[in-house]
C-alpha cells in the first residue's frame, strides 16, 4: 500500500484530467484556485489548454467554446464566480452544451469570507439560471469523491449533454486528505455521441429512443449551429409554441427522468433505528462520526449521504428513508436542502440543523440536537 | 467560387439597413478566399447583428449579448485551423468592454466585425457606446450626457495587433475583411453604418456624413505596427510544450511503525509566513511514512503575510471522517495570532496533551503539559519554527517518530534538503 497526501482540489483537477478533460479556463478566486494551479500544471504539457480568463463569465464562455469545439472543457469557481457564470450556464443548460464547474463554496453572502467554508449555494447552483431548466450536481464528501465524482461528472455531461456542478466546500476543496491511489474505482469513460443513421445532420434531433441530441463539434466536416434562442431541431430560432413545448419538456425529461441511473450514495441503514441523519458533502463527515460512537453506545441511527443532489433522487431518498420517523439533516447554510426533503417527505418528522459562521458542524452538535429534536 | 450565404434563410433586415451591405461585403470576402463553409465560425453577438450568423452556411455559435469574444477564445484553442469572425454591435462594445480588452491583448487568431450603427436597434434606440451626444433616441436626454468612445482607439491602446475603421459604404470594404480574416492575430474593423429602422427616425446620418467623421480620426487600416507580435495560440503551444509532463504522485511506502497506537490529533497556532501549512503537511507525510491515514484541514485569513494560520492535522489508523479537531495529543503553539484564534481550546486539555509553547507567546490557562522552546534565544527564525516544533515533538517520540520525520522531509523537499 503506498499513500499519497493531496487537497481536494488537486483531486478534481486530476479526476477532470483521467476523464478526458482538456479544456480549463478560470479565473482566481479563493477557495478554488488550485484547481486552476494543478490544471495548469497537469493539460499545457498534454496538449490541453488552460485559459485564465478576464472573468468567470469569459471563464465559462471560453469553456462552452471549447465544449462545442469538441473538447471536455471545465471550469473551477466559488460562489462570487458561481453568481458570474450564471447567464452562461442558462446557456449550456438551453444549448446542451456539455460542461464541467466545479464550485468549491465559501462562506456567503456575496464576497463573504474567502478562505472559510459553507455550503451556501445549494439551492442557487440549482436555480440560479434563467428559465429554471434543471442540471446535474454532485456532492463529494472526501479526496476519494473529489477524483472519482469528477469523473462521473464528466460523464454525466457528456452523456446528458449539459453543465454539470461540483458542489465542494472550502473544507473539501483546501483539506489535504491521504488516500492510496490503487484503491479509486474509476467509472468507465463516456464520451458523447455522434448523430446516428444517414439523415442530414440536425444539432438538436434525439437519438433514437433517446432525448439527447447527436454531437458534432464546431469546426468539423459537418456544418453545425449551435444557438442560445429558442430553437427547433435544426437549430434555428423558432416561434413555434408546440415545437418550443416538446423541445423543453424533452430537455427537463432528459435529466429529470434519468435520476436514478445517477443517484451517487452512501446509506446505511440501522435496522432497528428510527431515526436518520440525512446530509451531503462535508457534514457527512461529522454525521459519520455521530453515527459511529451512538452505533457503540447502542443507540444506532441511520445515516443517508447524498451525492447526487440535483435533480433530487425522489424515489431514492424515498425508499431509503421507508422505515425511519425521524429525519435530520445537518446544512452549511440556514436551510436550503431540507426544503426538497420536506417537500418530498411530508408526513415525517424532520428537523433542521443549520450553521453559518466559517466552521464545520462538529459531531457533538449533531449528537445534541438529535438528543434535543428526537428524545433518543 | 460560390457564395455562402443561405438561401433558404434570405436577410430580414429593414429595408437600408446597412448590416446588409456589411453581410454581403462578408460573403465576397469569404468566396474570394475561397473558403467552404466548415472551414469558417461565424460567433454572433445579440442584437440585429446578432442574426448574421444564420444567413450564412458556416458554422454557428450565437450566445449572449456581449459574450461572442468569450466563446470564440475557446472554440478557436479547441479548432486552431478554423477562420474565426465575430459579428457584435456597438452595444456588445459596452456590456463586453472586459473581454474586447482581453481579446486585444490577448492577440488569439480571431477577426471581430463592429456593426457600429450608434444605438441599440433591435430594442427601441437607446444609446449605446458610440452614439454621438448630439443625437436622440430611445433613451431620451441621457444619450445627450455619456462620451462616446472611439473603438479603434481603445484596441490599439489594449494591444490589438490589427485596426481598422471602415464605411459599410465603402466598396473595398470586402478586401479590408479578407485581410483582417488572412491576418494572423487578433484584427477589429469597426464598421461605421447606418440603421434607419430607429436611429435616423430621430437623428440624420448619410454615407457621405460617415465618410466625414472617419477623415476627421487619424487614421487606422489595419496591422498596427507597435502591437505586432506572434500569435497567442503559437506561442502558448511553444511555452506548453516545454513545460515538464506532471504525474500523480508515486504515493509513499508505510515502513514505520507509529509511536503511539490510535487516532492522533496535532493543532498548529501560528502567523501567516510561518509555514504552518508546509508543517502540517510533513507532519501528514510523516503519518503515510507508518501507513496513517492523514487529514489536514487549514484556517487561514485572505491576508498574506500577516494574520493567523492554524493547521489542525489528524493522523489515524482507522478512517477519519469529521477533520476538526477534538482531543489533540498535541499543541504548538507559535503566534499570539493563532492563540486568538483558538483561544477556548486550552480550557479543555488535560495532562495528555502536550503544548509545545514558544517562550515568546502567551497562552491562557490550561492543565495540558507544557513543554517551552526557546526559538528566540536558539536564533530560530520565525519561518522555521514550525519545523523545529516537530522536530521536539518527534525528538519526545510523540505522534511522529524521528524517522517518521526525516522520511517525511525527504519526500517533501526531494533533493533539495
Ligand atoms: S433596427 Fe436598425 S440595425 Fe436593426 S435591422 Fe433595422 S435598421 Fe438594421
Amino acid at each position: 500500500m503506498k499513500l499519497s497526501l493531496l487537497e481536494g482540489n488537486e483531486a478534481m483537477a486530476w479526476g477532470a484530467y483521467h476523464a478526458g478533460c482538456r479544456f480549463f479556463a478560470g479565473y482566481p478566486i479563493s477557495p478554488a484556485t488550485t484547481i486552476f494551479n494543478t490544471m495548469l500544471r497537469i493539460l499545457p504539457p498534454c496538449g490541453g489548454t488552460v485559459l485564465q480568463a478576464e472573468d468567470e463569465i469569459s471563464a465559462l464562455g471560453c469553456c462552452i467554446g471549447a465544449s462545442m469545439g469538441g473538447l471536455k472543457a471545465m471550469t473551477a469557481t466559488s460562489g462570487p464566480g458561481l453568481s458570474l457564470c450564471s447567464e452562461q450556464i442558462s446557456f449550456a443548460i438551453g444549448s446542451e452544451i456539455p460542461l464541467v464547474i466545479a464550485e468549491v463554496q465559501r462562506l456567503g453572502p456575496s464576497t463573504g469570507s474567502a478562505t472559510r467554508g459553507a455550503d451556501g449555494d445549494i439551492q442557487f447552483m440549482r436555480w440560479g439560471n434563467s428559465g429554471g431548466m434543471p442540471l446535474i450536481v454532485l456532492a463529494p464528501v472526501d479526496i476519494a469523491d473529489c477524483f472519482t465524482l469528477t469523473a462521473e461528472a464528466f460523464n454525466l455531461a457528456e452523456a446528458y449533454r449539459c453543465p454539470v456542478i461540483l458542489a465542494s466546500n472550502k473544507e473539501i476543496g483546501l483539506t489535504r486528505e491521504s488516500i492510496d491511489l490503487k484503491t479509486l474505482r474509476w467509472p468507465k469513460r463516456i464520451d458523447r455521441s455522434p448523430p446516428s443513421g444517414n439523415d442530414p445532420f440536425l444539432p438538436f434531433k434525439s437519438l433514437p429512443g433517446k432525448n439527447v441530441p447527436g454531437f458534432l463539434p464546431i469546426g468539423g466536416n459537418h456544418i453545425v449551429r449551435q444557438t442560445s434562442s429558442t430553437h427547433g431541431a435544426p437549430g434555428y430560432i423558432t416561434t413555434d409554441p408546440n415545437e418550443i413545448a416538446a423541445m423543453l419538456e424533452r430537455m427537463k425529461q432528459k435529466i429529470e427522468a434519468d435520476v436514478d441511473k445517477f443517484t451517487f450514495a452512501e446509506a446505511v441503514i440501522e435496522p432497528k433505528a428510527e431515526t436518520m441523519i440525512l446530509c451531503y458533502g462535508v457534514t457527512a463527515r461529522a454525521a459519520k462520526a455521530v453515527c459511529n460512537t451512538l452505533k457503540a453506545e447502542g443507540k444506532p441511527v441511520s445515516l443517508l449521504i447524498l451525492k447526487t443532489l440535483w435533480p433530487v433522487p425522489e424515489n431514492f431518498i424515498r425508499q431509503k428513508t421507508e422505515q425511519v420517523t425521524n429525519i435530520l439533516v445537518p446544512e452549511m447554510n440556514l436551510g436550503q436542502y431540507v426544503r426538497e426533503i420536506e417537500r418530498i417527505l411530508k408526513h415525517k418528522h424532520i428537523e433542521f440543523l443549520g450553521q453559518m459562521d466559517g466552521r464545520l458542524i462538529t459531531p457533538d452538535r449533531i449528537k445534541e440536537v438529535l438528543n434535543d429534536k428526537f428524545a433518543q | 467560387m460560390t457564395s455562402l450565404l443561405n438561401k433558404n434563410r434570405p436577410p430580414v433586415f429593414c429595408p437600408g439597413c446597412s448590416h446588409e451591405r456589411i453581410l454581403h461585403a462578408l460573403d465576397k470576402a469569404f468566396e474570394h478566399m475561397g473558403l467552404q463553409g466548415n472551414q469558417i465560425a461565424i460567433v454572433s453577438d445579440i442584437g440585429c447583428s446578432g442574426l448574421f450568423d444564420t444567413f450564412f452556411n458556416t458554422h454557428a455559435l450565437h450566445g449572449l449579448h456581449g459574450r461572442a469574444l468569450t466563446y470564440a477564445a475557446g472554440l478557436k484553442m479547441a479548432r486552431p485551423e478554423l477562420n474565426i469572425v465575430v459579428t457584435m454591435g456597438d452595444g456588445g462594445l459596452g456590456i463586453g468592454g472586459a473581454h474586447l480588452l482581453a481579446a486585444c491583448r490577448r492577440n488569439l487568431n480571431l477577426t471581430l466585425l463592429i456593426l457600429n450603427n450608434f444605438n441599440f436597434g433591435m430594442t427601441g434606440g437607446q444609446f449605446s457606446p458610440t452614439t454621438p451626444c448630439h443625437s436622440s433616441g430611445g433613451s431620451g436626454f441621457l444619450g445627450m450626457m455619456e462620451k462616446p468612445v472611439d473603438v479603434g482607439k481603445v484596441a490599439v491602446a489594449a494591444g490589438a495587433s490589427f485596426a481598422a475603421r471602415a464605411s459599410a459604404y465603402q466598396k473595398d470594404l470586402p478586401a479590408l475583411m479578407e485581410q483582417a480574416i488572412r491576418f494572423k492575430g487578433f484584427s477589429i474593423i469597426d464598421i461605421q453604418g447606418i440603421c434607419p429602422g430607429r436611429y435616423l427616425k430621430q437623428n440624420k446620418l448619410t454615407p457621405k456624413q460617415i465618410d466625414e467623421n472617419l477623415k476627421q480620426l487619424s487614421p487606422l487600416n489595419g496591422p498596427v505596427p507597435e502591437n505586432i507580435r506572434p500569435e497567442y495560440s503559437s506561442v502558448y503551444r511553444e511555452h506548453a510544450a516545454s513545460q515538464e509532463p506532471v504525474n500523480l504522485p508515486e504515493g509513499i511506502e508505510a515502513r514505520f511503525r507509529p509511536p503511539q497506537p490510535g487516532r492522533q490529533e496535532v493543532i498548529l497556532l501560528g502567523s501567516a509566513g510561518q509555514r504552518i501549512l508546509t508543517a502540517g503537511e510533513i507532519l501528514g507525510i510523516a503519518g503515510l511514512s507508518a501507513g496513517l491515514n492523514v487529514t489536514q484541514k487549514n484556517d487561514y485569513n485572505v491576508t498574506v503575510l500577516t494574520g493567523p494560520s492554524v493547521s489542525e492535522i489528524i493522523l489515524s489508523p482507522e478512517k477519519i471522517d469529521y477533520t476538526g479537531i477534538t482531543s489533540p495529543a498535541a499543541v504548538i503553539v507559535l503566534a499570539p495570532e493563532g492563540v486568538a484564534r483558538r483561544e477556548d481550546l486550552f480550557g479543555n486539555l488535560d495532562h495528555k496533551t502536550l503544548v509545545i509553547q514558544a517562550s515568546d507567546v502567551e497562552i491562557p490557562f490550561t492543565r495540558a503539559k507544557i513543554v517551552q522552546a526557546d526559538f528566540k534565544g536558539k536564533r530560530i527564525k520565525k519561518t522555521d519554527r514550525a519545523l523545529a516544533a516537530l522536530r521536539i515533538l518527534a525528538g519526545m517520540n510523540r505522534v511522529l517518530s524521528p524517522e517518521m520525520l526525516d522520511a517525511a522531509l525527504k519526500e517533501r523537499f526531494k533533493e533539495k534538503i
